[in-house]
């Protein structure tokens, strides 16, 4: 190797670039573009629940539209890309000494599939009859039959043929990841010495790689029921007075395949980022991880039971009691290693010489949102106490604030973490925590009155509220409060992205590791990393990821190509 | 592209492409699993009627095991070193996987000329669908073999992965000629 860089155009250089770091900026671009247009469509809903009938443009169709497309877009397009796309490729390569990913064109194609998924997703905004407004469930019939729900035309066939696309190319980058992990580590670095983030990674991208399939066939088959006539999911329904040619179809089989896959899905979102928020935890405390193995094993666990858990979502479809039973025990059981993994965050902290810098700050809204979110997931996962609360507010409550807020915390912590490493550059330190404290504090005021709204019984997905008489009217007061936090919320991305960009151009030059981390990605030879990352040797490794405050070390860090010595024990007691 | 392998001691068998292809086969089973599980809940609907089989089925099926036996034979003959009949039985092995493709159109039209189309019944729609799937699969192999089976490497994944979905068409065609 070595022959890189020379002769490359700028086209193959930045554009079709198959350097894994190129590609990484290439995903986190695009995801970021894509969850603005998100962001602002969650601030159209709360526009309209703040103060129904004041703006004139939404009426309850664009409301279903805007309410689908926002839900797809954030889960999809901006949390499962940005996590395995952006970080999953910055990552991997560095964290375990490769030059870069298994497959690099296969790696590059992803990018540019993932790209496409993307254009026809926004092209749907700009058909006759928009974008689809099915929910981002897309339980049919709604979703299979012409004229049921705004965008049932172009705008239907344009999301599934978009997730279609988004799969493939989700695939392409999955099968790298695990490949690359598998076989591409540098000398040393065994399975057991690697940082979580790379497990968290591996981990989600494995799941990812077993859960798509799911959604694939019941999105091609759906296609098939609403373009080509078909009946796998359409029962005999009467519309507008009309008995369709079509009998027999099982709307309940297409959600057992959507949550297959969406269950599942949260765990390829939550896995990562829980590795990013060990990392951010342990640098920023000078504090090893506590509990490594348990770490690992936690996130495993995790994954093999969040594949029997997903008929969770459909306590209210309706199923077979022992089912129920079942996946209510199953659900609950996935609380015991998220627990472990939360004590060992906390026992990471406890003590520790905490940084209280930007990424730690992001680091510690992680445990805090994760716990709250988490926890008001218990409740959900009981069948009795899931019936009366499903279709309320307490639902939206929790899913946001642990799958949303909780990784978000993670993105942006790991965002400040490795900006130094990505652009060369630090960035403002008084913007970030700006950034930090309103969209932290911010989020809560969101999300935490809605754990109330939903006890009082308001329902989700309606367009308004005017007809049920049961609410009482301060419910209408606390949709204000949250409409003018989302506001809020939402303006203070700007900060982050002007932070971004300008630190990027005119920051100060960092040096290559400025956080005192263990970790390769920060013992580059040069910062910016080259393509090809290493000079000529890839590093060897000695220890595990997480040397910190190693006692009688003559610093309170030591990376992990550091051979061990006499007086620096490698990896101290707790080698793995 | 770069070189990659730094790591400790593995054997040479396990490159980053036969892993690769192994990870690939765990999705495609995923698909097929998914489609299968789909299949049989639908089966259960009142409205399923049972699809008349066309003995063209078997006389496919028959030539996609003789290409999968071919396609071994130019492995192990590749192996050997025997470069001839390497490339006599690959060569009959890629005539004969076109020829089930072919085939497989073929049934289509029988079917359609019985007058069981796409949205006919579940089962034809079901049939339409899963030959589809498992063509398309076929077709995508074709065409990543002809543009890298030069490589050995390459050409032992290939194999590996025609045998699966010779054994995945078994599968499925089991389930098509029981219901």
């Amino acid at each position: 190797m070595s022959h890189h860089d020379h002769h490359q155009s700028f086209w193959t250089r930045y554009i079709f670039s198959q350097d894994h770091k190129v590609i990484a900026i290439q995903y986190t671009v695009t995801a970021l573009f894509i969850g603005l247009v998100g962001l602002v469509l969650s601030w159209l809903m709360r526009l309209q629940l703040g103060f129904p009938g004041e703006f004139r443009f939404l009426n309850p169709g664009s409301y279903y539209q805007i309410l689908t497309q926002h839900g797809m877009i954030m889960i999809v397009y901006l949390l499962t890309a940005i996590l395995l796309g952006g970080f999953g490729n910055y990552l991997i390569p560095l964290m375990i000494g490769a030059r870069d990913m298994a497959f690099p064109f296969l790696n590059m194609l992803s990018y540019w599939v993932y790209l496409l998924s993307v254009i026809v997703l926004v092209a749907a905004f700009f058909v006759p009859g928009g974008p689809t407004g099915a929910g981002w469930t897309l339980y049919p019939p709604l979703s299979a039959l012409p004229n049921a729900a705004p965008g049932s035309g172009w705008g239907i066939k344009l999301m599934l043929v978009s997730l279609v696309i988004f799969i493939a190319s989700a695939t392409m980058g999955g099968l790298n990841y695990v490949t690359t992990v598998l076989q591409c580590r540098t000398k040393g670095m065994t399975l057991m010495r690697m940082p979580l983030s790379v497990w968290g990674i591996f981990i989600g991208a494995a799941m990812a790689l077993l859960a798509f399939p799911a959604l694939f066939v019941g999105g091609v088959m759906l296609l098939l029921d609403n373009l080509l006539g078909t009946s796998f999911f359409i029962p005999a329904v009467t519309l507008f007075g009309q008995q369709l040619p079509r009998e027999g179809g099982n709307p309940l089989l297409f959600q057992h395949l959507f949550w297959y896959f969406g269950h599942p899905e949260v765990y390829v979102v939550i896995l990562p980022a829980m590795g990013i928020a060990s990392e951010l935890i342990a640098t920023h405390s000078r504090k090893p991880i506590f509990g490594y193995k348990a770490m690992v094993i936690a996130m495993a666990a995790i994954a093999v039971i969040g594949f029997l858990v997903w008929a969770h979502h459909m306590f209210v479809s309706g199923m077979n009691p022992y089912f129920g039973f079942f996946f209510a025990v199953s659900t609950l059981i996935i609380a015991i290693p998220s627990a472990v993994k939360v004590y060992n965050w906390l026992l990471t902290l406890w003590r520790g010489k905490i940084q209280f810098n930007t990424p730690m700050l992001f680091g510690i809204g992680w445990i805090s949102t994760f716990i709250i979110g988490g926890l008001t997931g218990l409740p959900l996962g009981n069948v009795i106490a899931d019936v009366p609360l499903h279709d309320t507010y307490f639902v939206v409550g929790h899913f946001h604030l642990v799958m949303g807020v909780a990784a978000l915390m993670a993105i942006f912590g790991g965002i400040y973490h490795w900006f130094p490493k990505v652009t060369g550059r630090m960035f403002n330190e008084t913007l970030g925590k700006l950034h930090f404290w309103v969209t932290f504090v911010g989020a809560y005021m969101i999300f935490f009155p809605m754990f109330l709204l939903g006890i009082l019984g308001v329902p989700r997905r309606y367009f308004d509220f005017e007809a049920l008489q049961y609410l009482p009217t301060q419910t209408a007061g606390l949709n204000i409060v949250i409409t003018i936090a989302a506001l809020i919320v939402g303006a203070a991305q700007v900060v982050f992205l002007v932070n971004l960009i300008w630190s990027a151009v005119r920051g100060r030059r960092a040096e290559s590791n400025p956080w005192h981390a263990t970790t390769l990605e920060w013992q580059t030879p040069t910062t910016p990393p080259p393509h090809g990352n290493w000079g000529a040797e890839t590093p060897t490794v000695y220890r595990w990821a997480y040397d910190y405050s190693v006692p009688g070390a003559e610093r309170d860090f030591i990376p992990q190509n550091v051979p061990a010595t006499p007086t620096v024990p490698a990896g101290t007691a707790r080698t793995v | 592209m770069i070189a990659n392998h730094g790591s400790n001691g593995y054997r040479e068998f396990i490159t980053p492409g036969r892993v690769g292809l192994w990870l690939f086969l765990a999705v495609a089973t995923m698909i097929f699993a998914a489609l299968i599980s789909a299949y049989v809940v639908r089966m259960g609907s009142s409205d399923w009627h049972s699809l008349p089989k066309p003995g063209l089925l078997w006389v496919n099926t028959a030539i996609l095991l003789v290409s999968s036996a071919a396609l071994e034979w130019a492995r192990m003959s590749e192996r050997r070193g025997n470069a001839r009949s390497a490339r006599v039985s690959f060569i009959a092995g890629a005539v004969l996987s076109a020829l089930f493709l072919f085939g497989q159109i073929w049934a289509w039209f029988v079917l359609h000329k019985l007058g069981y189309f796409l949205d006919t019944n579940p089962s034809s729609s079901f049939f339409y669908l899963v030959t589809a799937v498992h063509g398309l699969h076929l077709l995508g192999g074709l065409i990543v073999a002809a543009a890298t089976v030069r490589s050995s490497e390459r050409f032992q994944l290939f194999v590996t992965y025609w045998h699966f979905l010779t054994v995945v068409w078994l599968v499925l065609f089991t389930l098509i000629v029981l219901t």
